[in-house]
């Protein structure tokens, strides 16, 4: 009767109160048949890393526009493996200087994308991601 | 390794792994369910619905909050936004209203999507509750869909039942149907600073005075929950009280906390709590019980026999009531019987064939012509 679904919390941490591309991802996602998490603006890491315990997911979608994702990517990945999620993946979404991409992947990010980044390759990488 | 003993110790994570399992239906995921359900059977279930934008998440993080503050007890929240008919996915906001509640450890919210159920709830939500009261949690409010006037399982799930309206929403004839009303234990009028307030309060004030004091029996899935006058003078009935919030401001909450209160002093006095408990394992056992028959009967049919009367059905060889009859008698009606087009019907006991049906189709087409 019931099927394995994908889960998928996208939170917008820190400042910046842009939320478009969040909810087009989120959007995109729900259509794709994954069940989508919204948590809203100005999460810390720490309240992102709770939801993402909470509502146990597979991915943790996160939208930064700030500038500051070398402060919180890194925080929210420590905060998922304390909790023992370290299955969970990590994608970011938004403004991402070239030079800062290796390190995030270093640090366990998925995947990263900017600005016209297409929302089936999204969809596709998530799927390929969680392999459910 | 069993979860069992890490969430009746309260470990979050493993709470969270088994909601996971229990939703998903998962062999491991009964099992540990099975395990915990002697632990169950404490908390305090209180049912949050009311049409979209009336405010229930909003109310259900104060009414958190105020628990929190205030009586120090471990409060569980199941919040359920629908599921997409056509895609199969969901966008579960409820936490979005509900971030004051973040960084305590007292509080577990869950998201969940209905997975198409159609009662306001998911199938799963009473597990959900099962396990929240096992690892614990004292307190455990559903919050529904964004419910229109019949989604009114969670009467059945809940011991208390909240209903929120808003000011503006509809005249009194709205008060007077049938349906997500009567099942209210509490009445909420939510954002309470709007105008249009003392219309609503006087809708719904004058829908119970129309009311004859009942006696609600909560029946299961598929029946309807009869009401039988009360039994004896001395049957104290619960008049469902009327409480003014602001959510966003925190304002009337605490009066809405007390009547709460009162309403589970009122179940627990009447033996209202215990006739709640096990209609609702009833209806827990039905819909359980109608999922494994279904499962075996699909399991001893071959996919192709099952596909051919659905053919049947659709070009109007069999009714879908013949076709259903014929498999559960494991027989497959002969073609002679049936006479397409003129809806002759197919020699099934019980089925009635009498004059009245006759009339009855006449009447229809009549009407239409």
């Amino acid at each position: 009767m019931t099927e394995k679904k994908i889960r998928v919390l996208v939170a917008k941490p820190g400042l910046d109160g842009h939320d478009r591309g969040a909810k087009v991802v989120a959007r995109a996602l729900r259509d794709a048949g994954m069940e989508v998490i919204y948590t809203g603006l100005r999460q810390t890491p720490e309240m992102i890393a709770e939801a993402a315990l909470q509502e146990d997911v597979d991915v943790v979608g996160l939208s930064i526009l700030s500038g500051a994702h070398m402060a919180l990517a890194p925080r929210i990945m420590e905060l998922l493996k304390a909790n023992g999620q370290n299955g969970v993946k990590v994608f970011i979404g938004g403004i991402v200087p070239d030079e800062d991409m290796p390190r995030l992947r270093e640090m366990g990010i998925t995947g990263i994308y900017g600005p016209g980044a297409s929302t089936d390759d999204i969809i596709k990488d998530v799927r390929e991601a969680v392999k459910l | 390794m069993s979860l069992t003993e890490p969430i009746l110790a309260g470990n979050r994570l493993s709470i969270s792994r088994l909601l996971t399992q229990v939703e998903n239906n998962t062999v491991q995921g009964r099992a540990t369910l099975a395990d915990l359900f002697p632990h169950t059977g404490k908390a305090h279930l209180i049912g949050v619905t009311g049409a979209p934008g009336t405010g229930k998440s909003s109310l259900v993080n104060q009414l958190a909050l105020h628990y929190r503050k205030n009586e120090d007890k471990k409060i569980a929240i199941v919040a359920v936004d629908p599921t997409s008919p056509f895609t199969g996915g969901a966008v579960l906001g409820d936490r979005v209203r509900m971030r004051d509640l973040s960084g305590d450890e007292g509080v577990f919210i869950r998201s969940m999507a209905t997975r198409g159920s159609l009662g306001g709830i998911a199938q799963t939500t009473a597990s959900f509750t099962q396990v929240f009261d096992a690892a614990g949690f004292e307190i455990i409010i559903i919050e529904t869909v964004g419910a229109g006037q019949s989604e009114v399982d969670i009467a059945r799930l809940a011991h208390t039942t909240l209903v929120v309206e808003a000011p503006g929403l509809g005249d009194d004839i709205q008060a007077i149907k049938a349906g997500i009303l009567e099942i209210a234990d509490v009445l909420v009028i939510n954002k309470a600073d709007r105008p249009g307030v003392e219309i609503t309060e006087r809708a719904l004030r004058s829908t119970l005075e129309l009311a004859h004091p009942t006696k609600r029996v909560y029946r299961h899935h598929g029946q309807n929950m009869s009401v039988a006058a009360a039994e004896s003078e001395a049957e104290t009935l619960w008049i469902p009280p009327i409480n003014k919030t602001v959510s966003t401001e925190g304002k009337g909450i605490a009066e809405l906390v007390e009547s709460i209160a009162k309403h589970a002093a009122h179940l627990r006095q009447s033996g209202d709590w215990a006739a709640r408990d096990r209609a609702r394992l009833r209806s827990e056992m039905d819909a359980l019980l109608r999922e494994e028959l279904m499962r075996q009967f699909h399991e001893n049919i071959p996919p192709t026999k099952y596909d051919e009367l659905i053919e049947k059905v659709f070009n109007r060889d069999l009714s879908p009531y013949e076709a259903v009859q014929s498999l559960v008698d494991g027989t497959v009606p002969h073609p002679n019987l049936l006479t397409k087009g003129e809806g002759t019907p197919f020699p099934i006991e019980g089925r009635a064939t009498d004059e009245g049906e006759e009339n009855r189709r006449i009447d229809v087409t009549t009407s239409s012509s």
